[in-house]
């Protein structure tokens, strides 16, 4: 789809427009480009250059630097996997190994038929109730090591 | 609109005679010991009142200080009262406040700014979040009264984007303020007017250093860059720029309201006042824990944290994050300060502590620390981006029960070096991890070398 017919184009257009085609914004418009399309394409990070007027290679350094901004597409459901310290010292490694090997995939990789990218965080905050993992944007309190998965196995489809 | 202290002051007692006739049932018991032991200034509100409301933060005395700051004080005595207060930096340096303040103040300039630090990135530590999720306008209040004191008109706060709540609710937060004209400009027919925006981080753990955080709000790579010329020269697009933590400006208003000398009263002799911990890990109560500087750490893990979970035997507390060491039981008495932290080769840091038990390998705890450092480690120079990773291999050796005498002799040389060498933050602490764990737990590096 072009640029041009393109309703998720219109919508960054305006956000970019809501910045003031400020070059100091480019980590809003990153941001909400994000939020708009799930990643940041080639064809996005050309069309963002282009509209702040910065070179394509400055506005990928920008989007390559930061661990938030992802350059491929995401699974239609999410799992992120805290390894901070607290979940680390009560065995967030293994949740991660159970997690990869039940859908053969790697952290920061996505299942073949894209029901699920596996992601990993350096700390949630919410150390506390370690170990944690934030499935589609929910917290999952004190993870089973053994069953990570048990209550939502059923909605990754 | 609210254009003087009267008007606010009546707006509080309304809303406090409304509640006194509707009260509610308090969320949380907290009559144990967890609660009781400790002494809350910054997590005053927590639990407490509505965050997304600012009628409540103004009925449990909030703007009161920001406006008492605009009628009868001048931007000279606002540092006076912080310089008493004795308020140190509880982003982990430590440096005083006031100093800080001032430096910024003295600066001619048409343009400078405020600058609000909430980019949480030590694993372990979440005291900001809690403040700026639980009570967002006293961030606020801090801000604007450091404006104030410093002569800037606009400030940031910078966000980690791990933080949605937080976000939400500050942005609620600011809006509300502006509709009651708290914020904006010419706030209660000061002359004084001050604006806040957020800005959203994406994920850099360096961007919690200062040129780093504002190097990612000019909307580049979050790079540090040599200092000096300082921040309060060159900061923010070359302007003066102050830049403190949440935690720091969550004491500002206490601290004007009260008195720096009844701040000075709290704490020990050079660092005043509370802070706040999250204590996280292998321990029964986890969770925030405010309490007076030179506290016990025996008091943090027994009294309040009531002690290691399953009835395991303690083994250490880590402190500071990846910048910070792990400190072992026969420390446990030590009372805890800027100062005495970084004698036993850890540091205050954001004030993350984590209870390991004996179950915990030290020299895999500093891998997964090193291991942190060099995927966060920013590239621009070269011990940090190639010391840490050499580090976290020699460190893979020990794990493997490889190592030679000589990699343990290389080991500690390469993390002087790494200290010593590296621009900023991130590589000068990196090592810290792997020196502390050797200085109390040697034997566990002495077991991963091998027989010859």
């Amino acid at each position: 789809m072009s640029t041009a017919t393109d309703d998720r184009y219109k919508a960054l257009e305006k956000a970019i427009k809501k910045l003031g085609y400020e070059k100091s914004s480019l980590l809003e418009v990153l941001n909400s480009a994000q939020g708009i399309f799930g990643y940041l394409g080639i064809d996005t990070l050309k069309f963002i250059a282009k509209r702040l007027q910065l070179p394509y290679s400055k506005v990928y350094g920008v989007a390559t630097f930061y661990n938030n901004f992802k350059l491929k597409p995401k699974g239609r459901h999410n799992i992120v996997v805290c390894t901070g310290t607290a979940c680390h010292i009560k065995g967030s490694e293994k949740i991660l190994q159970k997690i990869e090997q039940r859908y053969g995939i790697k952290a920061g990789g996505t299942t073949s038929d894209e029901a699920l990218s596996l992601l990993t965080a350096r700390c949630v905050g919410t150390c506390s109730v370690a170990p944690v993992i934030v499935f589609d944007e929910q917290i999952k309190a004190n993870v089973s090591l053994e069953n990570p998965l048990c209550d939502i196995e059923e909605s990754i489809k | 609109m609210i254009t003087s202290i009267e008007e606010l002051q009546e707006l509080a007692q309304m809303k406090k005679s409304h509640n006194e006739n509707n009260p509610k049932e308090p969320t949380i018991d907290m009559s144990c010991d967890f609660y009781t032991k400790q002494t809350r200034i910054v997590l005053e509100n927590e639990g407490i009142i509505d965050p997304e409301d600012i009628e409540d933060y103004i009925t449990h005395g909030g703007y009161m200080s920001l406006f008492k700051v605009l009628d009868e004080m001048s931007p000279k005595d606002v540092i006076e009262e912080i310089k008493i207060s004795g308020l140190r930096g509880r982003g982990g340096g430590g440096y005083p406040t006031g100093l800080k303040w001032e430096s910024v103040s003295k600066v001619q300039s048409e343009q400078k700014y405020i600058i609000c630090n909430g980019d949480e990135g030590d694993p372990g530590a979440f005291m900001d979040r809690a403040v700026m999720e639980s009570d967002p306008h006293k961030v606020l209040e801090g801000m604007a009264i450091a404006g104030f004191a410093c002569g800037a008109n606009k400030g940031y706060i910078y966000i980690r984007a791990e933080y949605p709540i937080a976000v939400k609710r500050l942005t609620r937060a600011i809006k509300q303020a502006t509709r009651l004209g708290i914020l904006g400009a010419n706030i209660a027919q000061s002359g004084f007017g001050f604006n806040i925006e957020i800005r959203l981080g994406a994920g850099a753990y360096v961007c919690g250093e200062g040129t780093a955080l504002i190097a990612s709000i000019e909307g580049g790579r979050g790079h540090p860059r040599q200092k000096p010329p300082h921040l309060s020269d060159h900061g923010l697009w070359g302007s003066p720029t102050l830049l403190n933590n949440v935690e720091t400006f969550a004491n500002i208003a206490p601290i004007i309201k009260n008195g720096g000398a009844w701040f000075k009263t709290i704490g020990t002799k050079n660092s005043s006042g509370t802070k706040v911990f999250a204590l996280s890990g292998l321990i029964k109560n986890t969770g925030l824990v405010e309490v007076p500087m030179g506290t016990t750490l025996r008091e943090l893990v027994y009294d309040i944290g009531g002690g290691v979970e399953n009835g395991r035997k303690f083994k250490a507390i880590q402190s500071g994050g990846p910048s910070g060491g792990c400190i072992p039981e026969e420390l446990l008495d030590l009372r805890v300060d800027y100062e005495s932290l970084k004698e036993v080769d850890s540091m205050m840091g954001s004030g993350g502590l984590i209870v390991m038990d004996d179950s915990s390998n030290m020299v895999e705890i500093a891998r997964f620390f090193m291991d942190f450092c060099a995927s966060e480690s920013c590239g621009k120079c070269t011990p940090c981006r190639v010391g840490t990773t050499q580090l976290t291999q020699l460190l893979d050796k020990f794990i493997a029960k490889e190592a030679t005498m000589h990699d343990f002799v290389l080991l500690k040389e390469m993390c002087l070096v790494v200290k010593s060498t590296s621009l900023c933050g991130l590589g000068q602490t990196a090592p810290n991890p792997v020196l502390s764990t050797i200085r109390y737990f040697e034997d566990e590096y002495l077991a991963g070398i091998k027989d010859d």
